[in-house]
């Protein structure tokens, strides 16, 4: 599975780089023709602190995204900032920008709601809602004004998931009810249901054990046929086999001994796993990082 | 460490008697004592007040009004309603507000600012005020300043303000209880602050904030203090029947019973005692029912 999708990244980097973007373009992901976001010089403060510095990225439609590094270099607070989830941490604030279709995520007139519409997230631990496992898939439609053609939606994102086999029976059961593995696909499947264009998954696997992890790895390349999907990881193999580019962030220390993440190198993943250009990439990617 | 190394030397097998211990067991002892002592004062107050109000636990307490002359044939309905009453008003008055109180310093405040602070150490303080104070409170602004008088929903406004802290307390509780990750969750989907309120939060809060309300309310029950103040005294020989009527309540009721010099209304005060125990009691089980049956597991 891993093969073709690296073919259709190699193929972006054939194609010639759109006008528009070709700052970004150049300096965010060498070659990526179509897409969704870019990011440029974007810093973010929690107060004073400034967490990440200047990082500057282009994130490819229908793509999977790897961002990798160690604990505390920012790979959270930059995957936050694509759907404006740190609006909600008191203090957070950013600079630079990040451009959604070309559109500023953090201009004045848009709405933290409508992004969040269009671009879902799934949490590290999962987080089913205390209700039916169907009303855990209707919830979002249903906030979102969707009254009709539930029933489809549920089972459409249920199968999408790879869920609707295991729960079709028992719809009606409390999603708390399920294993670990089941309600990381439940949030999943959550998210899905809102047909957004973007998934955040943010070390969706990390409190699951390997046979889970194994399948949502595997619904993971099915979805990158219909959703751009930017992951977090702390597990190597896990960004190597699901993704097309990654990237490697890590923490720099400052003249005043201030820690800052920083994204040290993007890339294909192909390439970031076998010839990394920076020296702290290898050194993290072999083992020898800390 | 060298205890290991010395056994793998030595290759005698482990001991796994340790030293005695006889803290452990006296401080068990302690708590067991202390369990004793609260149960059995509480039993026998229950005994003492049934043996005593035995002989008129029947149904002229709830069927007759009090009677100053015949009490043989007194009984206690007035109060009965009157308290009925007055806790369903306070309910009415004290839980929309104490919650939606409890949702704004829980949801929408932001705690660095000073008046949020301020307001947070008062209700804290308010909870503490005597009873008295609120009954001092009712008789100047709500009686006399609004005027209201001395009716059934000036005694509920009272009681209202003076569970309103303990009501807004528990809900704070109840909300916090609920873990961010459900928040989070349901705001990524799109959902704006108050849908993510309305249909995750306060479903999940319910049960917290319904026992906490009841626990409020039934503490408002026995209150004769504030009630004494707001003229409940009289002798009030109907059940109230508009919101501007006079009334009386079961401690107040009470109070005047055990005041009288013959004996036969001391025993009328030991059954309407256990009326209002009786009332206590079953607003407790509600409250314990409502957490057993709506407990959230995350
Ligand atoms: N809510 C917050 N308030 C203040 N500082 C924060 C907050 N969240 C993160 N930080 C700080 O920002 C830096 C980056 O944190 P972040 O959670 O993004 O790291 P991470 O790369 O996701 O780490 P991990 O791999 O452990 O999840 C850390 O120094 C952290 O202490
Ligand atoms: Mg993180």
């Amino acid at each position: 599975m891993t093969e073709p999708r690296q073919g259709t990244a190699k193929q972006d980097e054939d194609a010639p780089p759109v006008q528009t973007f070709l700052r970004y373009t150049h300096r965010g992901a060498p070659g990526l023709a179509d897409t969704v976001f870019e990011v440029a010089d974007l810093s973010v403060y929690y107060g004073d602190y400034e967490a990440v510095r200047d990082v500057t990225m282009a994130i490819g439609r229908r793509q999977i995204t790897a961002m990798i590094g160690p604990s505390g270099c920012g790979k959270s607070t930059v995957l936050r900032c694509f759907n404006r989830m740190n609006d909600l941490i008191p203090g957070a604030r950013v600079s630079g920008k990040i451009t959604y279709h070309g559109e500023d995520l953090y201009a004045p007139e848009v709405d933290a709601i409508e992004v969040r519409r269009r671009i879902g997230m799934v949490f590290q631990k999962p987080n089913p809602f205390p209700k039916s496992i169907y009303d855990n898939i209707a919830y979002g439609p249903r906030v979102n004004g969707v009254r009709k053609g539930l029933d489809d939606i549920v089972e459409e994102a249920l199968r999408q998931a790879a869920l609707w086999d295991e729960v079709k029976d028992k719809l009606k059961e409390s999603g708390l009810s399920l294993s670990g593995g089941q309600q990381q696909r439940l949030c999943i499947a959550r998210t899905i249901a809102i047909k957004p264009e973007v998934i955040l998954m943010d070390e969706p696997c990390s409190a699951l054990d390997p046979i889970a992890t194994a399948k949502i790895e595997d619904l993971m390349h099915g979805l990158a046929q219909d959703f751009t999907i930017i992951i977090v990881t702390h597990n190597m193999q896990q960004a190597a086999r699901v993704s097309d580019r990654t990237a490697f962030f890590t923490a720099d220390v400052d003249d005043q001994g201030v820690r800052h993440g920083r994204l040290v190198e993007y890339d294909l993943t192909g390439q970031i796993f076998t010839t990394p250009s920076d020296k702290r990439t290898e050194d993290y990617i072999t083992g020898r990082f800390g | 460490m060298t205890a290991v190394t010395d056994r793998e030397a030595t290759g005698a097998p482990p001991r796994l008697v340790g030293p005695r211990r006889p803290l452990e067991p006296a401080f068990r002892l302690t708590l067991l004592v202390s369990l004793v002592i609260a149960v059995l004062f509480l039993v026998i107050l229950l005994v003492y007040v049934v043996t005593e109000g035995w002989p008129r636990l029947d149904a002229r307490l709830w069927e007759n009004f009090p009677s100053r002359l015949f009490p043989e044939r007194a009984g206690a309905q007035s109060a009965i309603f009157g308290t009925v009453y007055v806790i369903a008003l306070t309910a009415v008055f004290c839980i929309p507000i104490g919650v939606m109180t409890a949702i704004y310093l829980e949801e929408y405040a932001d705690r660095e600012r000073w008046y949020n602070r301020i307001i947070e150490l008062n209700i804290q303080n308010l909870a503490a005020v005597p009873s008295i104070v609120y009954g001092i409170l009712g008789l100047g602004i709500i009686a006399r300043g609004i005027g209201l008088g001395i009716t059934l929903i000036t005694a509920a406004l009272t009681l209202s303000l003076l569970v309103l802290p303990v009501v807004i307390i528990a809900a704070r509780e109840a909300i916090r209880a609920v873990p961010n990750s459900i928040r989070q969750g349901s705001l990524a989907l799109g959902a704006t602050q108050w849908q993510t309120i309305w249909r995750q939060v306060l479903p999940a809060a319910v049960p917290g904030m319904a026992t906490g309300a009841i626990l409020a309310l039934s503490r408002a029950i026995g209150e004769a203090a504030p009630l004494l103040l707001l003229g409940a005294v009289t002798h009030i020989t109907f059940s109230p029947a508009s919101l501007t009527d006079s009334y009386t309540v079961l401690p107040i009721q009470i109070f005047n019973w055990i005041k009288e010099p013959e004996a036969e209304f001391h025993t009328l005060a030991a059954a309407a005692i256990v009326i209002l125990l009786t009332i206590l009691l079953a607003m407790n089980s509600v409250a314990i029912w409502l957490r057993n049956r709506y407990q959230k597991r995350w």
